[in-house]
C-alpha cells in the first residue's frame, strides 16, 4: 500500500492548492495585523503634547486648562463602561480640583438627544463637551471606549487608560494624578 | 423551469475554454480564482474605530433581542442535537440529567 502520492502531477496540484490556502489565510488575517499595528502606534502618544483643544469644534464650553493637570476622557452615551466610569471620575474631580485637576469629558455622540439624556441623568461635576465632527477622536484615535488621556501641567500626555476596570482603574488614576499634581508647574 | 436550475448547454463557451486548457493549468487557474475571490470578499471588510461604534452598539444589533425568536431557535437546536435540558443544564445530551 502506498502512503504518499508519487504521481508528480498530483503532487504539483497538492502544492498549488496548499499555496492557495496559505495565501487565503494570510489575506484573511491581514486586517487583524493592521489593527495590531495601529494599537502600537497609539501607545506612542505617551510623551507627546496633547493637541490644542481650541483648534477643534465642540458643543459646550472648554474650561481653562493652562498649567493644570488635565484628564481628557472620551465617552459616549451608548458605551456602558463609560457610564460606569462617570461616578468615579466625578469623585476624582471633587477630590483633586482644588490642587489643579481638570477633567474634560469629550463625548463622541452623534445622537444629540441621547447625549443630552445621558448628561441629564448623570449630572457629572466635571466639564463635558461634544466632539462635533469627531475630529479630536480621529486625531487621538482612542483604542477603546472609554479612553482617557492624563496630561501634565506642561500639556504632555503622560498616561493613557483604555477602558474602565473599576477599582484598579480608580487606583491607577489616583496614583497617577497625585504624581502629576506633585510635579512643579512650568 | 427556473433559469437558475436549467442545465447549461453542452457546447457553451465556458465549457469549451476549460476543456481546451491543458490539464496541468487547472490547479493554477483554480488557485488564481480562489485568490481573486478571497481578495474580493476581503474588500468588504472594514475596521470600525471604537468611537464610531454607536450603530453596532444599538439594541437592534443584539442577537438576543427577541425572546420568542430565541426560544424557537433554541427549541430547534435542542431538538436537532437531541440535547435534553438544552443550554440551561450541564451534560452532553444523554438525557440522564
Amino acid at each position: 500500500m502506498r502512503c504518499a502520492p508519487t504521481n508528480p502531477e498530483f503532487r504539483s496540484r497538492l502544492r498549488t492548492g496548499a499555496l492557495a490556502l496559505l495565501a487565503t489565510a494570510l489575506l484573511a488575517v491581514s486586517p487583524a495585523v493592521t489593527f495590531a499595528a495601529e494599537s502600537a502606534e497609539k501607545a506612542g502618544l505617551v510623551g507627546k503634547p496633547l493637541p490644542a483643544l481650541s483648534g477643534f469644534k465642540f458643543e459646550g464650553e472648554l474650561p481653562a486648562l493652562s498649567g493644570k493637570v488635565v484628564l481628557v476622557d472620551f465617552w459616549a452615551s451608548w458605551c456602558a463602561p463609560c457610564k460606569a466610569s462617570f461616578p468615579a471620575l466625578g469623585e476624582l474631580q471633587q477630590k483633586f480640583a482644588s490642587r489643579g485637576l481638570v477633567i474634560v469629558g469629550v463625548s463622541v455622540d452623534e445622537n444629540v438627544k441621547a447625549y443630552a439624556k445621558f448628561l441629564e441623568k448623570q449630572k457629572p461635576p466635571f466639564a463635558v463637551v461634544r466632539d462635533l465632527d469627531q475630529r479630536l477622536a480621529a486625531t487621538l484615535e482612542p483604542a477603546a471606549m472609554p479612553t482617557s488621556y492624563l496630561v501634565d501641567r506642561r500639556g504632555v500626555i503622560r498616561f493613557v487608560h483604555e477602558g474602565f476596570h473599576g477599582k484598579s482603574s480608580i487606583d491607577s488614576y489616583t496614583k497617577e494624578i497625585e504624581q502629576l499634581l506633585s510635579e512643579s508647574a512650568p | 423551469m427556473n433559469s437558475f436550475l436549467r442545465p447549461a448547454p453542452a457546447s457553451s463557451s465556458a465549457s469549451v475554454s476549460i476543456s481546451s486548457s491543458s490539464h496541468s493549468q487547472r490547479p493554477a487557474l483554480l488557485a488564481a480564482l480562489m485568490l481573486a475571490l478571497s481578495a474580493l470578499a476581503l474588500g468588504g471588510c472594514a475596521t470600525v474605530a471604537p468611537h464610531e461604534r454607536a450603530t453596532l452598539n444599538d439594541y437592534t444589533m443584539r442577537a438576543d433581542r427577541d425572546k420568542l425568536h430565541d426560544a424557537m431557535t433554541e427549541h430547534i437546536l435542542f431538538s436537532r442535537e437531541a440535547s435534553s435540558g438544552g443550554r440551561g443544564v450541564g451534560g452532553g445530551g444523554c438525557g440522564c440529567n
